[in-house]
């Protein structure tokens, strides 16, 4: 090339400085990391009164539109907390991160808030792919990670707790639910993921033991918008249910589109186990009135903890804003390391790990329980049918907390799925 | 030429030196920043030496990174199933998983798998001489079918979540600093090698001919070359960069994904070239760090809006610097030329008309 030549070493050597200075600039930053480090190390024991916690959801990216929210919860659960005197004599610190919808960068960040910033624990996550992940990480830094959505079983580390529901707390009791009151046709219909793909096999399982049917089983990909040709083939199989594991964008799609070729609630159930108040509000109340969803918490749960709760997160972060359960499993999920904390008395990760089996908290959904086990929480099950104004109105619940089981160990019906 | 090539060695040893001045996660950083850098010689090759632009060179890196993560999720699941093929019911190994038991057979089909893809492609697009747009967009629906493959076939990819959780690598864990320390190096060398190889290559008559590819491939086949030789080695060469880069990457931050391999990282690949300059190599590895540097700087400093300044960042060089940071020596220096011929031009009429009078 002839720009290389002659001339050339001008602007190479200007280049290369210029990357030096970038390496430099990573150098001196690495050294301010590590004179914090020290300055941290010599002060979390005794001086310091500032605790730090790492946050990392995404901020932006596809995810952003439901993770911010439990951002918010979680800052003000920490604020809550602060505002009481704070934890063994120390406020606590948030390091706000963004995993960007990005898996790589979930597992980057999480490498930093726990090596850099020396964060005592995280509050973070939501889709399965970015807890897989931050779960490495978390493992190898012997850190801590409290995950606090629904997802789909079979997974048990010793450095996360898992506040959101396990499939014997949402999926399983929906469809003995579905069984026994709405028929025995089910069509399976979810996004092209690990979540739906999971829990669909459990489902297969379940409706083989418990007698149901299965009519069909379709897959989009994320962010598919067309469900024409699928609505034409549950006219024609005709089931009892739809069994809706669709995740964002494609659920608007789904249901204006059933709306629209004529089929309503009254004709045929769909129920869903990620559409939430929040996605409600983005979907539309109209048009998903009369179906159903399965979540541990909704809105309107009638607890004096929840009227406290909603009213508070409304105050501070608008009135338009609405709280559903994922929201609330990362709220709860602060106050339950706090707990642990307390009960251990110490910040250390192992500590609060063996302090944790056991805790309560009274949750806004009811109260939760640490499940020492599995690192899993005991809730409560319920079932929702969609008012027109984008609340739930609650069909059935489970009574009492259900506890966590996420490898289906105490269903027979199960065993085939693990081998 | 020695005086010229002493930035190089620095910039080098700079980076062979940066375990002595780095902390565990920047040297954690910049080794991923720098198999990006691997796959930004290739694309330099390809597209600012040859004019072949590939949107799908995901895919390769993709490809590279799953053959080492096999071999590594079988390491770490110790004799048994991977854990994600237990809970999707399968119950025996699949027989395209069991030769990356070994390592051998793991590491070489990180190069050969994405060169076998990329041979098959480029020698049919080449011969039939489709090019340009149409090339890109071909490149844009590998990604899509790889990306569907792979996510669909959860029981023996690990579906979106991909493969993840390795403990240890030739028995080395994964986790311990000195493991890493000597990946890190081992991504320095085997970077150094890449760009030397590719800046022999394009100063070479080899060289020559793909630019002259680049500025007009009929009248290179006029001349009696065959161009689609040299451009389905080129792009091969290019695939096997990437897929190098994508076991080192894998090895470093220990994850695997369908989404790295997407549309979205893909288009990346090419803007990390683009903003470092495409037609220098130096400039496409200096691209591929800075950009991501800056991302990392940017999302970690302003979690809120850091996309803002990324987006700016990507906005300016499009509009001011359309070669990258490479360019903007030449066109300074082009000006400064142009001025002087101006300069020239203008006081030799003047003398013209004196000498006139």
């Amino acid at each position: 090339m002839k720009r290389l030549k002659g001339n050339g070493l001008k602007w190479l050597s200007l280049l290369l400085c210029g990357s030096l200075l970038v390496l430099s600039g990573c150098a001196a930053s690495s050294a301010v990391d590590e004179a914090k480090g020290k300055e941290k190390e010599s002060s979390t024991s005794e001086t310091s009164d500032t605790v730090k916690v790492g946050i990392l959801h995404s901020l932006s990216g596809t995810m952003a539109i439901s993770e911010v929210s439990l951002r918010d919860a979680e800052l003000m659960a920490i604020e809550e907390i602060n505002e009481s005197g704070g934890l063994l004599g120390k406020k606590i610190e948030p390091v706000i991160e963004d995993g960007a919808s990005d898996w790589p960068t979930f597992s980057e960040k999480a490498k930093k808030l726990l090596q850099k910033d020396k964060v005592v624990t995280i509050f973070g996550g939501w889709t399965s792919a970015s807890r897989k992940a931050m779960l490495p990480v978390v493992e190898q830094n012997n850190g801590l990670l409290w995950y606090p959505v629904q997802y789909e079983g079979m997974e048990s580390s010793p450095n996360i707790f898992y506040t959101g529901a396990t499939t014997n707390q949402q999926i399983v009791p929906a469809v003995s639910w579905l069984l026994q009151n709405k028929g025995k046709k089910f069509f399976l219909l979810g996004s092209d993921y690990v979540f739906p793909r999971t829990a669909n096999k459990i489902i297969r399982a379940q409706l083989k033991a418990e007698g149901g049917q299965l009519v069909g089983e379709e897959y989009t990909p994320l962010g598919h918008t067309d469900y024409s040709t699928i609505i034409s083939k549950i006219k024609d199989v005709k089931p009892d249910v739809v069994f809706n594991t669709l995740n964002g964008d494609s659920n608007v799609a789904f249901f204006k589109q059933l709306k629209d070729a004529g089929i309503t609630a009254k004709d045929l159930t769909v129920m869903s186990v990620s559409i939430a108040e929040e996605e409600i509000r983005g979907i539309g109340g109209d048009v998903l009135a009369g179906h159903l969803a399965v979540w541990n918490y909704f809105q309107s749960t009638d607890t004096p903890e929840n009227k406290v709760f909603v009213e508070k997160y409304k105050k501070k972060y608008g009135k338009d804003r609405v709280t559903d359960d994922p929201i609330e499993a990362a709220y709860f999920a602060v106050h339950l390391w706090a707990e642990a904390v307390k009960k251990a008395g110490s910040f250390d990760v192992d500590k609060v790990k063996k302090a944790a089996d056991g805790i309560e908290y009274k949750a806004p959904g009811g109260t939760v329980k640490i499940d020492g086990e599995t690192q899993h929480t005991w809730k409560i099950v319920r079932i929702g049918e969609i008012q027109p104004d984008g609340q739930f109105k609650e069909l059935w619940n489970s009574g009492e907390a259900v506890k966590p089981d996420p490898y289906l160990k105490s269903y027979p019906w199960a065993k085939d799925l693990m081998n | 030429m020695i005086k010229k090539n002493w930035m190089y060695w620095l910039f080098f040893l700079a980076l062979f030196l940066a375990p002595f001045y780095l902390t565990e996660f920047r040297l954690s950083l910049l080794g991923k920043f720098l198999c990006f850098a691997m796959i930004a010689i290739g694309i330099s090759l390809i597209w600012g030496y040859t004019g072949i632009l590939s949107l799908g060179h995901g895919v390769y890196f993709g490809l590279g990174a799953y053959c080492m993560a096999m071999y590594l999720k079988l390491e770490a699941s110790g004799g048994r199933l991977p854990d994600f093929m237990e809970w999707s019911g399968v119950n025996k190994l699949p027989w395209f998983w069991k030769p990356f038991e070994q390592p051998v057979i793991a590491i070489s089909s990180a190069i050969i798998v994405p060169v076998l893809l990329a041979m098959f492609l480029s020698y049919f697009t080449f011969r039939n001489r489709i090019k340009g747009v149409y090339f890109s967009l071909l490149s844009q629906a590998i990604v899509v079918v790889f990306v569907t493959l792979f996510i669909g076939k959860q029981e023996w990819t690990g579906g979106t979540n991909g493969l993840t959780n390795f403990s240890t690598v030739f028995g080395f864990s994964l986790s311990s600093p000195l493991t890493q320390i000597v990946l890190y190096l081992l991504t320095v060398v085997l970077l150094l090698s890449m760009f030397l190889f590719s800046r022999w290559l394009t100063r070479s008559r080899f060289g020559r001919v793909l630019v002259a590819i680049r500025d007009s491939e009929n009248r290179v086949r006029f001349l009696g070359f065959n161009p689609t030789t040299y451009k389905v080695f080129v792009y091969s060469l290019s695939a096997a960069f990437a897929g190098i880069a994508g076991a080192m990457f894998v090895l470093q931050v220990g994850l695997i994904s369908p989404a790295m391999m997407g549309i979205i990282p893909s288009i990346e690949m090419v803007l990390w070239v683009a903003v470092g300059g495409r037609s220098s190599l130096i400039g496409a590895i200096i691209g591929a760090i800075v950009t991501n540097g800056a991302k990392s700087f940017f999302s970690e400093n302003y979690p809120d809006i850091w996309l803002l300044f990324l987006g700016g960042l990507f906005i300016a060089v499009v509009l001011f610097l359309p070669n990258g940071l490479a360019g903007v020596y030449q066109s300074v220096k082009q000006r400064k030329k142009q001025g002087e011929v101006r300069a020239n031009e203008a006081s030799s009429h003047v003398l013209q008309r004196v000498s006139r009078f």
